[in-house]
């Protein structure tokens, strides 16, 4: 599989690089792998730090910037970062009100936030971690690591990001992140598998009729393969997921996400099966966003995230942004 | 066994990691997402590292510098829970300059409970547990009878080999394997497989 790289041990400090040239808004410490906003912490602002692994940009160092993160920690491609970024990226953010951290629920994730959130408690910065969970293809069970945190990482990160830069303090920003999480859903269909740079080949093989269905992020194969059809079919089978999960009324944020290596105009060609299916069932997009967002390297494919809006979720959903992927109202 | 034995056993870790990097990397191909093999290279590449560059005066200071090095490199669920283990292991074995069989087993048995308190897995969902458990109660079991240690810790690493193997027909419940619900049948768990690789090379460092 061809790759535009320089070499498979430098994927990832290769592009903060190629981040830290072309966004002088930013400061991104490529040795340690933290991308920050070059403005540093604002006094009395709650410090807002997400990260996760490579292989998803712009998620997350695209979504620096005023109005989003003050901080995110890159690991490795599909591999958490490690607790050492995390500390070093909390205390570097920390305006003195305290720091949420935002996780996507994988173990990885998981195990290195919380080692990272007790030191930098013993070194007397406050810390509360929010989950992100809404991948409905995962039965949450005892039998399973639990829901993944996919496309609505970026509805909690845009919406917290929002009430954190009104001064909001830090029990207010978990509150409404949380609540964010818990009103949104996400289901993927993978039409082809990605290739990790230093795997060289494809996660997995798919025929030429053969999609996947309920993918993650990190090229795992999904819950179950199934034949090929027209985009209709592919949105209605993730709707479905979705509305049996959480049934869809009222207004609605969407989010149609390209995995990586899906065109523009199929994205668009979902979304208008997406909002034919919420017409259908009585809600309306009142936001919407189509584009490559939470992505999975060069997979082909698509995931549907919707979130049940509040009047709040609204207007922090309006509030200006200015981050490299998501900018608007300033 | 002294700090050279626990330095050797570290640098034939580093050594098999290596050659196993990407059979390591799809097995998690097929259940997961297709880094394993990379992440420990490079984990245990910067313990040989950190080894050579503050050489450990103890066992237990060596088994620390490992698996602090694991927790600051790795990243990922194998970071924490392979750091914690050699942590775990090196705590237990405190300053002493000499360490006996029955030390090593309390010690690799309080890295079991250092991982299965980070990961909450069990034996039987498909993890790393499933290869380190057998291996703690071969060990244990080997020094009651009083067996010798290289014979005592060969059997260890034989009880992780074949924990590995019967990892194949699980279903995984822990881990991103646990995605795949059913799917996940099968496949060897790569971490499983990674412990099995650790305690084989404990069985080499032994030999020498």
């Amino acid at each position: 599989m061809k790759k535009l790289i320089n070499n498979v041990d430098s994927v990832v400090t290769d592009a903060l690089t190629g981040l830290a040239a072309a966004h002088p808004a930013l400061r991104v410490d490529v040795e340690n792998k933290i991308v920050f906003r070059a403005a540093g912490p604002r006094p009395g602002k709650v410090g807002l730090v997400s990260g996760g692994g490579s292989g998803h940009e712009p998620l997350h160092g695209g979504f620096v910037g005023y109005g989003m993160l003050d901080a995110a920690c890159p690991g490795e491609v599909f591999t958490s970062p490690v607790p050492d970024q995390m500390i070093e990226a909390t205390k570097g953010v920390d305006g003195g009100a305290g720091v949420l951290h935002i996780v996507k629920n994988y173990t990885g994730d998981v195990l290195n936030f919380e080692m990272a959130a007790e030191l930098c408690g013993d070194e007397g910065v406050e810390v509360v971690s929010v989950l992100v969970n809404d991948d409905v293809a995962v039965r949450d069970s005892l039998y399973t690591a639990g829901r993944r945190g996919t496309g609505a990482t970026l509805f909690v990160e845009k919406i917290a990001g929002a009430l954190a830069e009104t001064g909001a303090p830090l029990g207010e920003v978990a509150r409404v992140a949380r609540e964010v999480n818990e009103r949104s859903r996400s289901f993927g269909v993978a039409l082809s598998a990605c290739t990790v740079p230093a795997a060289g080949k494809p996660t997995f093989e798919l025929g030429e009729s053969e999609i996947e269905l309920g993918i993650g992020i990190h090229g795992e194969p999904g819950r179950t393969r199934a034949a090929h059809g027209p985009a209709r079919e592919l949105v209605r089978v993730a709707m479905d997921a979705i509305h049996e999960d959480l049934p869809l009324s009222g207004e609605v944020l969407v989010l149609v996400n390209g995995m990586g290596g899906t065109p523009l105009l199929e994205l668009y060609i979902a979304f208008a099966e997406v909002a034919a299916y919420l017409r259908e069932k009585g809600a309306s997009p009142a936001r919407v966003l189509v584009g490559n967002y939470v992505t999975s390297l060069d997979m082909q494919g698509f995931s549907v995230t919707t979130c049940a809006l509040t009047e709040e979720l609204t207007r922090l959903w309006d509030a200006p942004v200015e981050t490299p992927a998501l900018r608007w109202g300033r | 066994m002294d700090v050279q034995f626990f330095v050797t056993w570290l640098e034939e870790v580093a050594s098999v990691v290596q050659t196993q990097r990407d059979h390591l990397t799809q097995l998690d191909a097929a259940i997961g997402d297709a880094d394993h093999g990379a992440n420990l290279d490079r984990g245990f590449t910067a313990v040989r590292q950190a080894l050579a560059d503050t050489p450990p005066d103890t066992p237990g200071a060596a088994l620390v510098l490992a698996g602090s090095t694991l927790i600051r490199r790795v990243g990922g669920a194998s970071g924490p829970l392979y750091g914690t283990a050699f942590r775990q292991m090196g705590k237990t074995l405190g300053d002493a300059p000499e360490v006996s069989l029955a030390e090593l087993s309390t010690a690799l048995d309080a890295a079991l409970a250092g991982v299965q308190k980070l990961g909450a897995a069990v034996e039987g969902d498909k993890t790393m547990v499933d290869a380190l458990a057998p291996a703690v109660r071969a060990l244990a079991g080997a020094v009651q009878d009083g067996a010798k240690p290289a014979d005592a810790i060969a059997a260890a690493a034989e009880a992780a080999a074949e924990g590995a193997r019967a990892t194949i027909p699980l279903q995984a419940r822990k881990g991103r394997a646990s995605y795949l619900g059913s799917r996940s049948a099968g496949h060897e768990d790569p971490g499983a497989a990674s412990t099995a690789l650790i305690l084989g090379a404990l069985r080499t460092a032994g030999s020498r």
